[in-house]
């Protein structure tokens, strides 16, 4: 069958999407180089009249913006490591044994993030002050690697599932241990797998808010969204630095999805098992 | 290289299911064995059980002189071809081949040795460099084979490694298969569920059914004396006439007598089989062993007229189907036999070759 040329409608309705999807972002780089008082000023302009880079100058010197930068990287890299890695070995066990009461332990795991954040907020902030883990990255680590775990977990599952039990048969015969069995063959195979729940890992993380702003208070321990919405002083509001800090922050994830894109293919088990 | 021995070897599941029924096998060392039944069989079960890919749940595995029954699947020497090849997606053929023996620990220098001996008896000296989903299917093979053949195992154990292959390459790979294990001279065991597969290839077969074991033979053996009635259906294509039907003794003479037919069972047959004159019995004859009249001219008796419902015109041979009891019956004739459907036709039942099945056991009282 031949397929069906996408016609102009398609077109049409594909460039609405974009528009709609990317304006706010094309909007808030705008305002990011727009000086303060075209920010503020009448009218609509989609182009600055003249070019203003300080507002991001403004960001790393008259705010501690580095150091908010590094703490969020620091605490979104290691959540992901830790769901990943932990949240991988778990499914492959999941995918694999049998076991009676599977179906339920995956609900409770589901369940785990169903609760709303604010119903357990107080709990978490209880035991991190208690444990002396405010103002730690661990304080964060530890409720982000909480919620992003069963994600992980459901997505790693569904991929070891794909993967034919008779290459880990083929490796143990080959003399593997069941660990090499693991990090040789199925890790390897399980990759797109792996770096698409990094990617959902690290975003969630990455951009979380309620936690940090409420563990995390201390200006040295700041992440990133809280920073941001600390730059709002008492009778101003920053349009300029805040649009500024938004786009540097939006950058390591575009970086993070365009450097792990290719790997996000799913087939690359073709050619193990069967023609 | 070693033999294998099976002594009482059973499996069952932990939900009860009793897949194994106590098999008690000799392989000897550097034979070719095939197992061989339906679907269902535990044929397959029972390969991974030598493999150590199944636990066995009683009696025991010998590999060469040693009960492997606790021994873990990378330390009884042996190597294992896997229906859907399961070869490593992410590696070349030669990291595939290659694999093993670097988790052995084994110096480069020997690796790459054996990887090219390995390449070069198989043919894929230049697919090395390739990864499998570059491959066809019977490259693919290839390359499972090497890499059982590059680890030189005591045993070579065979899941059923050809049928994901198309027809023709399948005739082709068991010949290669033949010609490697008359190369290599080491045990393999083969698994398949195509009796012509186990005919052409096997030194000895084991038929199985439902967990047990039916006859171990070679295959002529296998094919002119089968012990049951199920090996008798299971071996040949087309399969053998089985027909029920009465042992009945006239004027000193032996017949078996059906629904609509009375053939006369010669004396050397019948004395074997005396002890179930009266009884209820299944007839068994192969398609060969029907000719027409056109062929077998001026024979005592044992004549019967049929009416053909299809004629399927193989050009070295005709197979002509007829109702006979309450099942259609085969008929393999010479490619002249003029024959047609819808026509009668009258054949003659060669019982010299015939076979009795006791009604009840159906074991073979004839032989």
């Amino acid at each position: 069958m031949k397929r069906k040329e996408a016609g102009i409608k398609f077109y049409i309705f594909l460039g609405a999407f974009i528009i709609v999807a990317l304006f706010p972002f094309y909007w808030q780089f705008v305002t990011s180089i727009k000086p303060a008082d075209e920010i503020f000023g009448s009218g609509f302009a989609m182009w600055p009249k003249q070019l203003y880079l300080k507002a991001y100058k403004m960001v790393f010197v008259l705010r501690p913006f580095a150091n908010y930068l590094w703490n969020s990287l620091m605490v979104s890299s290691l959540t992901t490591i830790y769901a990943v890695i932990v949240g991988s070995m778990a499914a492959y066990a999941i995918a694999r044994l049998h076991f009676k009461g599977k179906a339920i332990i995956m609900g409770l795991i589901l369940a785990v993030s169903m609760f709303p954040q604010i119903a357990i907020i107080s709990p978490i902030y209880l035991f991190m002050k208690t444990m002396g883990l405010r103002n730690t990255w661990l304080g964060l680590i530890i409720p982000y690697t909480t919620i992003t775990m069963p994600l992980a977990i459901w997505n790693l599952t569904t991929f070891f599932k794909k993967i034919p039990t008779s290459l880990e048969e083929a490796a143990k015969i080959d003399g593997a241990t069941p660990f090499q069995a693991f990090t040789k063959v199925i890790m390897p195979l399980a990759a797109p797998g792996a770096f698409t729940t990094a990617i959902i890992v690290f975003i969630a993380a990455w951009n979380e808010y309620l936690f940090a702003l409420t563990i995390n208070t201390a200006e040295k321990s700041k992440t990133v969204p809280v920073g941001i919405s600390m730059f709002q002083g008492r009778y101003t509001v920053p349009w300029g630095e805040i649009a500024a800090a938004t786009v540097i922050v939006t950058v390591p994830l575009v970086i993070m999805i365009l450097i792990f894109q290719k790997r996000i293919v799913s087939g690359l088990t073709d050619g193990a098992v069967k023609g | 290289m070693a033999g294998v021995i099976l002594k009482d070897m059973d499996k069952t599941y932990p939900n009860g299911f009793k897949a194994v029924h106590g098999h008690n096998l000799e392989i000897i060392d550097g034979e070719f064995m095939v197992f061989v039944g339906p679907s269902g069989c535990a044929k397959s079960t029972t390969l991974r059980m030598i493999a150590g890919l199944e636990e066995i749940t009683g009696g025991e595995c010998l590999i060469g002189d040693k009960v492997v029954n606790e021994v873990a699947p990378k330390d009884r020497n042996i190597a294992m071809v896997f229906q859907n090849y399961a070869l490593y997606p992410h590696m070349t053929v030669y990291d595939n081949m290659a694999f093993g023996l670097k988790l052995a620990k084994y110096p480069k220098e020997k690796i790459d040795k054996r990887v090219k001996e390995a390449a070069i008896i198989l043919g894929i000296t230049d697919l090395l460099d390739r990864k499998p989903k570059e491959m066809s299917g019977g490259q693919r093979q290839r390359v499972a084979l090497g890499r059982a053949i590059v680890r030189k195992p005591e045993v070579f154990l065979f899941d059923e490694p050809l049928s994901n292959l198309d027809a023709k390459l399948r005739v082709h790979m068991r010949v290669e298969l033949t010609k490697l294990h008359q190369q290599l001279k080491t045990t393999m065991i083969y698994v398949t569920h195509d009796q012509v597969e186990a005919m052409t290839m096997g030194d000895r077969i084991c038929v199985m059914e439902l967990g047990v074991i039916k006859q171990v033979d070679n295959p002529i053996k296998l094919y002119n004396e089968p012990k049951n009635k199920f090996v008798a259906s299971f071996i040949g294509s087309p399969s053998m006439n089985l027909l029920e039907g009465k042992l009945t003794e006239e004027d000193g003479k032996t017949y078996v007598t059906t629904s609509d037919l009375k053939l006369r069972i010669p004396e050397e047959k019948a004395k074997k089989v005396r002890d179930y004159i009266g009884k209820d019995i299944w007839f068994g004859i192969r398609p060969e062993h029907i000719e027409t009249d056109e062929t077998a001219k001026d024979k005592e008796d044992n004549y019967v007229t049929v009416e053909i419902s299809v004629v399927e015109q193989m050009g070295s041979e005709i197979f002509t189907y007829f109702t006979a009891g309450t099942d259609q019956q085969t008929a393999r004739l010479e490619p002249a036999a003029k024959v047609e459907a819808g026509k009668k036709a009258r054949f003659w039942f060669d019982t010299t070759r015939c076979h009795i099945f006791d009604k009840e056991t159906e074991e073979n009282v004839s032989l």
